[in-house]
């Protein structure tokens, strides 16, 4: 029996890592939903390798997965890592460099075999297991690989698919350390594998297995408890960002009245928005797998005209395909939602990475005078709200709206105390009516206060009109060279934007007073570790404030007077200086620029040691 | 479809825009005989939707007192994709040119052509680029001097037809702009296709490609240099009918009626993809010895291929047949938990 000692923690961070055939998404996904349950605040970040095939066992093919819970608020799936899992010598090698000093590594020591060593370009003799290269850390080997085939003997299973349970040996015994139990994952096993009763059992053993090794070994000295986190009151779930965009645009159609129109083309990391819209038909969603992202966004395009709530989405090089079609939708007028789950570009640039290099190509990436309006979601719950926010706009405005998130937040999880149903606005929608013979003509063009022109669908008696991306007379849609008439026009779908800012909220300072000697502005995926950050630096005692944008175009209106209100200001991106270049361009000030371009989020310690370097200067 | 209460005259279907293509282009004929036809179709005016690219043809919707839209270049078929599939009530149109749908379109044709919704196409072939004043089109014929190819075009034409059958095309048809009552008669038809309709138009483009289709459409050579095809009628064609193909096994020859009896030629069947093909490939330069004649009309249709939209309609349908979804459920999810 376990002579560990209970210990109680604030948060720890654990990152799951192995080949990617070897299950660490499913293992660190099963790890968050019972933590969830559980009640820790928590923030996750999957680590993809590029490659879906990528070589067994080499560093190209290790496939991460760290979450960071805890007992007080998270907002960052944490820097460093107390505890690193690693299936193989590479997962060791790809990602000791983010475990802290004095952390637990729990390797799986079949992982670390002449084969795997050879794989991951290690020396015989210098297998970090038998070395002293790890003596800073507490490490503990087990023969994952070697328990699993012994507990499955009798299980009537190939090995291959008895290496495949081994995950759920490291779940199992993960649950152990941390005091979980094993029942949502008993759960989630007995219903993925209801159709094929040997795997599940063999899961479901290994995972047993797993805890039961905790109990009986003598390795650990401790298992530590995480008390629940006090949070806001109300019903919880677990949610990812691009899981919470989908329920955000159905929610979207459901408070308009509209069907739901996606037309898209595959691309990492957007594509899981398809996944989920596809799967909900019965909300009177349409999703339309198209031959390219040109495709996608025209189909869209029809759509909209034909009365539908319409989206495209992609991420960057998508983007750049779509680029003439939106210009098109901006002519139009008519409502679009485009979704940019951003990248690391440019070009294929890294897919599985993330990035915020996409602000000025939402902003200014077509031909000509071509405004549209910018959002972007701060998180993952925050993606639903954006969506919603996104089609609110385009109904409304009849115009079209890009909705920005990232790959980070795309695929990382939060707790999200959902809205009921109820909660959300409407969002009233009203198509231009029916006209008899004797009635004045129909003005495709005529606009009311917002400058929104009726949405005049076809079928409807009396409203036959055209359409198209020439430019056009104000009012009567008529096609018009006229030289004074362009620059109206031009002019006038930029106030059509600018308008927008009446009808939307006020931006707030989220960490911090409402002046002080610096101003950290952040926009995007970001939002968690600037917070951290600043509230790090603000128990510190500097005079420090973090404010972040959702709406990007046009600006909260406040945002002017905000921004004057810091001795300096600083915008932390990850880009090459993006919205910083926005913000010199639209206040006159100068803007700092603080950015990193690795793919890879922020780590609020290099936030915090960065700001320091700014406050102290 | 609505009833249809006062019946539409053709002007019904004329706008109060000034037509600007140039005088003498073949486009005036499509456009007359288009809005000749659509009173008799059956339906009120609103429920037409003319969906273009760019070029010269694709100025059309803006002629047509109908709904309509004027896109970008190649993807008229894309818009129409997802008008026709959110809208499976509207009468969809495309009208495209042999640069818009066949060079920077040709990719959404073929997939259109592949998936098959209730849509028609009308290509205006003219093998030219008329918009951007006279560079050599994917279908014009090898060694045309053009502006962009002085020392004649090295590229190989489309044969928009055979193009169209190997895309698996439910409805192909050609017929040209010289002749409105064919031209209303295989529009017609290809309207009450149900499934995706190409209607390839041959169009004298009388500024830049001048008399490309001569040969077919002048009334001193029309006859010998054309094949009216006909469902179950013989393939005759000639000066006086005089002359008929036959298929000797797969292989298609002219022989002279003098010599044949009519019995013993290929009677055109419309329903047969297999000598569709071998009709579709009667694509010789007509200056050529021994070349075939030129078809015109339907060369194939397929009415088994349920249209893309109904298809989509029906899985909407059936997901929805445990009532519509409960957006609360949606988004509470599988598991939850209270904080107190
Ligand atoms: S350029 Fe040719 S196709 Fe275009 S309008 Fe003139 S004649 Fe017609």
């Amino acid at each position: 029996m376990t002579t560990a000692i209970d210990k109680d923690l604030e948060s720890v961070v654990i990152r799951f890592a192995g080949d990617s055939g070897d299950g660490m998404q499913l293992t660190g996904t099963q790890f968050t939903n019972a933590t969830a349950l559980f009640g820790n605040d928590l923030a996750t970040f999957p680590d993809f390798p590029a490659e879906i095939r990528a070589p067994q066992g080499t560093l190209a093919g290790v496939s991460g997965f760290q979450i960071h819970f805890g007992s007080t608020r998270i907002h960052t799936p944490g820097d460093m890592c107390d505890v690193l899992v690693v299936m193989n010598v590479a997962a060791l090698k790809a990602n000791i460099k983010w475990l802290r000093k004095g952390g637990v590594i729990i390797a799986n020591s079949d992982g670390f075999d002449a084969k795997n060593l050879r794989l991951a370009n290690v020396p015989e003799a210098e297998n970090p297991l038998n070395n002293d290269s790890l003596s800073g850390y507490d490490l503990k080997t087990i023969d994952v690989t070697k328990i699993t085939r012994l507990a499955l003997t009798d299980s009537g299973l190939g090995v291959k698919e008895i290496d495949r349970c081994k995950n759920m040996f490291v779940l199992g015994l993960v649950y152990w350390m941390y005091h979980r139990t094993l029942d949502s994952s008993i759960d989630f096993l007995k219903s993925k594998f209801q159709k094929n009763e040997s795997v599940m059992n063999a899961n479901l053993k290994v995972l047993q297995a797993g805890w039961s090794f905790g109990e009986t070994t003598e390795m650990f000295a401790n298992r530590y408890k995480i008390a629940p986190a006090k949070m806001e009151a109300g019903l919880y779930r677990s949610i990812m960002g691009n899981q919470a965009a989908a329920m955000g645009f159905v929610a979207a159609s459901v408070k308009s009245g509209l069907p739901l129109f996606y037309g898209t083309y595959p691309i990492t990391p957007a594509s899981d928005i398809l996944h989920d819209l596809s799967k909900y038909k019965n909300f009177n969603v349409k999703t339309f797998q198209a031959e390219d992202e040109i495709a996608g966004i025209c189909a869209s395009i029809g759509a909209a005209f034909g009365g539908s709530l319409a989206l495209t989405g992609s991420s960057g090089p998508g983007i750049a395909l779509k680029g003439e079609a939106i210009g098109l939708a901006t002519m139009l007028e008519l409502p679009l939602v485009i979704i940019n789950i951003q990248r690391a570009g440019p070009s294929t640039g890294m897919p599985t990475k993330t990035e915020q290099a996409d602000l000025l190509q939402a902003m200014y990436g077509r031909n000509g005078e071509c405004p549209v309006v910018v959002v972007a979601a701060q998180s993952p719950a925050d993606c639903f709200n954006m969506a919603f926010e996104s089609c609110r706009i385009a109904l409304q405005h009849m115009i079209p709206v890009f909705f920005l998130s990232d790959g980070y937040i795309a695929n990382g999880s939060e707790p999200w105390k959902f809205p009921q149903t109820d909660d959300l606005p409407e969002i009233k929608v009203q198509f231009a009516k029916e006209r008899k013979a004797d009635d004045p003509k129909f003005m495709p063009y005529e606009r009311d206060e917002k400058l929104a022109r009726p949405w005049a669908i076809p079928g409807t008696k009396g409203l036959e009109h055209r359409i198209g991306g020439i430019e056009k007379q104000n009012i009567t849609g008529n096609i018009s060279y006229d030289a004074q008439n362009h620059e109206e026009m031009t002019k006038l779908r930029q106030d059509k934007v600018d308008l927008i800012a009446n009808y939307i909220p006020d931006l707030k300072i989220d960490s911090g007073e409402e002046t002080g000697d610096l101003l950290i502005l952040g926009w995007g995926g970001t939002y968690g570790a600037l917070k951290t950050s600043t509230q790090q630096l603000i128990e510190q005692g500097y005079k420090v404030s973090h404010a972040h944008l959702q709406y990007l175009n046009p600006f909260p209106k406040n945002l002017g007077t905000i921004l004057k209100n810091f001795k300096a200001v600083v915008v932390p991106e990850l880009n090459n200086g993006q919205l910083v270049k926005i913000i010199r361009d639209k206040y006159f000030i100068d803007a700092y620029a603080y950015n990193k371009i690795q793919g890879l989020p922020f780590m609020s310690s290099e936030v915090v040691a960065k700001m320091k370097e700014l406050l102290n200067a | 479809m609505t009833e249809v209460t006062e019946k539409l005259i053709p002007k019904d279907f004329v706008t109060d825009q000034e037509v600007r293509w140039c005088p003498g282009c073949g486009d005036y004929s499509i456009l007359k005989q288009v809005q000749t036809i659509l009173p008799d179709l059956g339906r009120p005016r609103e429920q037409f939707v003319f969906v273009s690219g760019i070029g010269c043809s694709s100025r059309f919707p803006y002629y047509m007192e109908t709904f309509g839209m004027h896109s970008i270049h190649g993807r008229a078929t894309a818009v129409a994709t997802g008008l026709k599939s959110t809208r499976p009530d509207l009468s969809v149109w495309i009208v495209t040119g042999d640069g818009d749908s066949l060079s920077i379109g040709g990719n959404h044709f073929i997939h259109l052509l592949r998936r098959n919704p209730d849509v028609n196409i009308l290509l205006f072939n003219n093998q030219i680029y008329g918009l951007t004043k006279g560079q050599y089109s994917p279908t014009s014929e090898q060694g045309k001097v053009t502006k962009s190819t002085p020392h004649g075009s090295i590229d190989y034409p489309f044969n928009p037809i055979a193009l169209s059958l190997g895309a698996d095309a439910t409805f192909v048809a050609r017929t040209m702009d010289r002749d409105p009552k064919h031209q209303q008669y295989v529009i017609k038809r290809g309207y009450e296709h149900k499934g995706t309709s190409m209607i390839e138009i041959y169009q004298n483009c009388n500024v830049f490609n001048d008399g490309a289709f001569e040969t077919f459409t002048e009334k001193s050579s029309k006859k010998n240099e054309t094949l009216m095809m006909e469902h179950g009628k013989p393939l005759v064609f000639g000066d006086t009918s005089n002359k008929g193909i036959k298929l000797d096994g797969f292989k298609p020859v002219v022989v002279d009626l003098n010599d044949t009896s009519v019995n013993d030629l290929w009677i055109h069947d419309e329903t047969d993809l297999l000598k569709a093909t071998i009709l579709g490939r009667f694509y010789d330069d007509p200056a050529k010895e021994n070349h075939f004649p030129r078809p015109f009309g339907v060369f194939f249709i397929n009415s088994d291929k349920t249209p893309f939209e109904v298809l989509m309609s029906e899985q909407s349908e059936a997901a929805k047949e445990k009532g519509l979804g409960d957006l609360n459920k949606l988004i509470a999810g599988r598991e939850t938990w209270v904080v107190n």
